[in-house]
């Protein structure tokens, strides 16, 4: 593994991107011994605005716990891709919701768009699970940390009677980057 | 081996204070430090605990107070505004010599300030933020399983110093997530504090024959208390008589300042030969040291001093320090204020420069890597 990884979820306050990165780091330290550390940014207002959640893993420990040169960024959101797009690396990767970020900022980083919130709405059935279906889109994208390592933390922290349908919104995000990246 | 774990920082204090021993919290919310309240409003009813909501930060720090002196273990949780507020009944709990902890989150201010922002710049005010001379023990960790262990040294200074305990933290390690080790019981070990042993009557709460820090009753528990905020007598009763309330007083500073030995504490990171040092503690001291090895992989012999206990001050650390180094830098997110304690102690010896950051963001490892090859 390389040094440092950096990865930041982004979109708007509510729709579960500090989970998200909570989710990933629990994957990352507790299920795969690897080590990593979650912060967050977020404004006063408890829904919208812009919010992000960054993870950084890395073979060595980790002191300034905030991220810099960004390896992979998520964006949920019009706003929050244009406010946060600044901090990718030039041979990093943005991974934007196709339907709510239409604007690309312009950068010699790679772009990879994906229906991610319709299909946590039309496939699972949930619009909520937006999140999960990032994560498992991250999971494939990154390779950095297992997927079955992902899934234990996935079912650690969701409601119990949810299981079934994040395992298969977890599913759904891994699969559909998967045949993006082939 | 203990148990692993990913926690926020504000939950790695929380279980801290379980470990230590607490078994009663009063607070009122407020963002970034709700997380200590939330945490022990779930499991202090599951070990026979109580957690109470009050109506402000006032009240908060009063039933902390209280509790303490009904024999708890007592613990509350704040940010800068309620910290404002807790500072008349903070200095009570000194002249009173009530064992206790307050767990101070800081955020930007003043006033309401930046909610969700990290700051540095209450940290005068743990020093001198209640009236008159007291004294302080503060504690300043910088990552999560340390935010665990220092809350619970900060149990163990408050009960053997009879003396309420500021552990201050920022927003982001209060708010980030790291792995930890809570230990199992019995590794780290815990003090509590000494209750007399004479009989009732003869039970006096602030008998200074007894030593700095005399031995103190449990309220209900059959031996007579009497607690008041005016300078008092052995026996608890206020007294306005020369020398009683100039000795008592002496003692009060004593019990910190001649015990420095067991309360400082603070890391040394590469600084055996070091040219430029680093002052720095909380979420600046993380940024600290990977600058410092950025530093020292461009050859430059740069060191870092992270200090876990801010109050009382390591003067001799970093009077000795200022007379080997060339310069100090003291990066922190305020305008300017712990820099003011290192400028005083290095007293001249080798430049002290600031780095100053309050726009909500921390002050990064660049920033400080600059600073250190303009001074080198």
């Amino acid at each position: 593994m390389s040094e440092r990884y950096e990865i930041r979820f982004s979109g708007s306050g509510g729709q579960g991107l500090i989970l998200a990165g909570v989710i990933f780091a629990e994957a990352a330290t507790i299920f795969d011994k690897i080590n990593a550390v979650q912060s967050q940014s977020y404004g006063p207002e408890a829904r919208g605005g812009a919010s992000k959640s960054e993870v950084i893993i890395s073979d060595k420990v980790i002191d300034f716990p905030k991220a810099q040169a960004i390896d992979l960024q998520l964006s949920l959101t019009q706003e929050s891709c244009s406010k946060y797009y600044k901090d990718i690396k030039p041979d990093g990767t943005l991974l934007v919701d196709e339907d709510f970020v239409r604007e690309i900022p312009k950068g010699t980083f790679k772009v990879i768009k994906m229906p991610i919130i319709r299909t946590a709405s039309e496939e699972i059935g949930k619009a909520f699970v937006a999140n999960i279906v990032a994560i498992g889109a991250i999971t494939a994208l990154t390779g950095k940390v297992r997927l079955e390592s992902v899934e234990k933390a996935v079912l650690s922290r969701v409601p119990k009677g949810t299981e079934e349908m994040n395992k298969k919104a977890l599913r759904a995000g891994y699969d559909m980057a998967k045949a993006r990246m082939n | 081996m203990g148990t692993l774990k990913l926690l926020q920082g504000n939950e790695a204090c929380a279980e801290g204070a379980l470990y230590a021993g607490c078994t009663f919290f009063a607070g009122y919310p407020i963002t970034p430090s709700t997380e200590v309240a939330e945490y022990m409003s779930r499991r202090l009813p599951q070990i026979g605990g109580a957690f109470l909501q009050m109506e402000d930060e006032i009240a908060a720090m009063a039933a902390v107070i209280g509790g303490s002196l009904a024999g708890a273990k007592t613990l509350t949780a704040t940010s800068g505004p309620g910290f404002s507020l807790k500072q008349e009944n903070l200095g009570f709990g000194m002249l009173c010599e009530v064992p206790c902890v307050v767990i101070d989150v800081m955020r930007g201010g003043p006033s309401t300030g930046v909610p969700t922002g990290p700051s540095q710049s209450d940290i005068m005010q743990c020093r001198w933020g209640t009236h008159g001379d007291h004294p302080v023990i503060c504690l300043t960790p910088g990552y999560v399983q340390e935010i665990f262990s220092e809350t619970v040294r900060a149990f163990n200074l408050a009960e053997k110093y009879r003396t309420p305990v500021i552990v201050a933290f920022d927003e982001i390690v209060g708010h980030m997530r790291e792995k930890i080790e809570i230990p199992d019981k019995g590794v780290i070990p815990i003090e509590n504090r000494r209750r007399p042993t004479c009989s009732p009557a003869e039970y006096k709460p602030f008998d200074e024959t007894k030593g700095d820090v005399p031995p103190v009753a449990d309220f209900f528990s059959g031996y007579r208390q009497h607690i008041t905020g005016l300078n008092h007598a052995s026996d608890g009763f206020p007294v306005n008589a020369s020398p009683r309330i100039h000795t008592d007083e002496l003692r009060l500073m004593r019990k910190v300042e001649a015990n420095k030995k067991d309360i400082i504490r603070y890391e040394e990171y590469l600084l055996e030969d070091a040219e430029v040092a680093v002052f720095a503690y909380g979420v600046s001291g993380r940024s600290g040291k990977n600058a410092v090895e950025q530093a020292r992989a461009a050859g430059i012999k740069a060191g870092l001093f992270r200090p876990l206990t801010i109050w009382p001050f390591p003067e001799e650390e970093v009077a000795a320090l200022a007379a080997r180094v060339k310069a100090i830098v003291v990066p922190e997110l305020s305008l300017g204020q712990i820099i003011y304690e290192v400028e005083r102690c290095a007293k001249g010896k080798c430049k002290v420069v600031g780095i100053y950051r309050v726009d909500g963001d921390p002050i990064n490892p660049t920033q400080i890597l600059d600073k250190i090859k303009e001074v080198k």
